[in-house]
């Protein structure tokens, strides 16, 4: 089996979502990539993307006459609503997050370490903005937060470590791990690989550098 | 509750050194005009909390241009159009506080529902709790988070009644109805004004009793 492409490990996001909540659930897709996995929701999957800037059954991207200023969703990019959508306010919006309401949550990642905390916010780079949005709050919220990521960063360095070394945006909140490479589950033993693609799991040990669990 | 004639007179009497609550999420419910109005005005060394720090060249990005703002607290300030902030910044002219956006909400909540501070989950264990008290309650860490007031809050609304009930349009409610609740003097621009009992009761999300003063867009324009 190959690597995965953005697209097929959206697939297999949406695929799971709609196979573990198959009376539907609450999805909040983070900004970037994780957007992705709308596209392959099947249509009766029951699923109810939820926007942080306060909207429920938030539709696709706005197109044409289709786009208002006034819709947009958590990254700024116009969107339209679906019949049954609502609107709220930003208190109550990250209310319905913390309260443990949202089903799932996807985000992308910098680093997940092998217990599960989370870092993606910021690179600790002396001269960057820090700028966290939602982040911290879906990663504390959402009842199961998945992340969707490269395994491997561009210089060739792990995402998934023992500890995190960039600044954290939240502990031990990750459930599961999506990448071109594989997908791997957050157990109380460690982090395991569930499937691989286009990766051997000697090469994966090799290059992970032994933080995946044996148990 | 007042209706003005115009955009200035709803900032007239804005003291330097406020600090400015500033709804929108990007431009959506950027109340653009009351902060044109608050450039004009003139008050300086303000504190702003609002979501993000500016977006290109208008709305609050032209208030951060004209040097009024000594202070950002918000959640995002970096984005691909927040050149204005980001120079600011990195030459040491502004100071920034970046507040997960959830727990920036639920301060301004708090401040207007008269809460004394609150323990969230929400950053614990993270740079953004640094210096903190914190608690566990049942075996999950949790961080104390103060209100945040404002002396003035700048909102933009889709209809008002004449008695300042509001109701928002989709997505621009965002921050709206939480800021109307938080500061001193709530400023409120609006698409149009309705009298009394054009509003459905049923419909109305932010009630009177938080606003001060309603502009209305076709009464400036």
């Amino acid at each position: 089996m190959s690597v995965r492409t953005k697209d097929e490990i959206a697939a297999a996001i949406a695929r799971d979502i709609a196979v573990e909540h198959p009376d539907g659930a609450y999805v909040n897709l983070g900004i970037g990539q994780p957007t992705l996995v709308a596209d392959h929701l099947p249509a009766a999957s029951g699923v109810v993307l939820h926007t942080e800037n306060g909207m429920l059954n938030m539709g696709p991207a706005a197109r044409g006459d289709e786009i208002d200023p006034d819709l947009t969703n958590a990254g700024k990019v116009p969107v339209t609503e679906l019949p049954g959508a609502s609107y709220f306010h930003h208190a109550d919006s990250f209310a319905m997050m913390r309260g443990g309401h949202l089903d799932v949550c996807v985000l992308g990642a910098f680093q997940v370490s092998a217990h599960g905390d989370l870092a993606n916010w910021h690179t600790g780079a002396p001269d960057a903005i820090p700028a966290v949005g939602g982040a911290m709050d879906l990663a504390v919220g959402a009842r199961r937060v998945w992340v969707m990521m490269t395994l491997f960063a561009k210089d060739g360095a792990p995402k998934i470590v023992p500890e995190c070394t960039y600044p954290l945006t939240g502990l031990g909140c990750i459930d599961r791990v999506y990448t071109d490479l594989g997908t791997f589950e957050v157990t109380a033993g460690g982090i395991r690989a569930r499937e691989l693609h286009g990766i051997t799991a000697e090469e994966l040990e090799t290059r992970l550098g032994g933080v995946l669990s044996s148990e | 509750m007042r209706i003005c004639g115009d955009y200035d007179e709803a900032v007239a009497d804005t003291l330097d050194g406020s600090t400015v609550l500033v709804g929108g999420f990007g431009m959506a419910g950027m109340p653009v005009e009351l902060i044109n109005a608050l450039i004009r005005q003139g008050a300086g060394e303000l504190t702003v909390v609002s979501n993000n720090a500016g977006n290109g060249d208008t709305g609050l990005a032209a208030l951060l241009a004209a040097g009024r703002v000594r202070k950002v607290i918000c959640s995002f300030p970096r984005q691909a159009d927040s050149w204005v902030f980001d120079g600011l910044y990195r030459s040491g002219r502004i100071e920034l506080e970046v507040v997960p956006q959830g727990n920036l909400a639920e301060r301004l909540r708090a401040a207007g529902a008269g809460i004394g501070a609150f323990f969230t989950p929400t950053g614990a264990g993270t740079l953004l709790a640094e210096g903190k008290e914190t608690r566990e309650i049942d075996g999950r860490p949790y961080v104390l988070e103060y209100p945040i007031k404002g002396d003035l809050a700048l909102v933009k609304a889709h209809v008002a009644d004449r008695m300042g009930n509001l109701v928002y349009r989709k997505t621009a409610r965002n921050f709206g109805p939480v800021m109307a609740t938080a500061a001193r003097t709530v400023a409120v621009q609006v698409d149009r004004v309705v009298d009394v009992g054009g509003l459905d009761p049923e419909v109305v999300v932010t009630p009177g009793i938080y606003v001060d003063r309603i502009v209305a867009g076709e009464a400036a324009a």
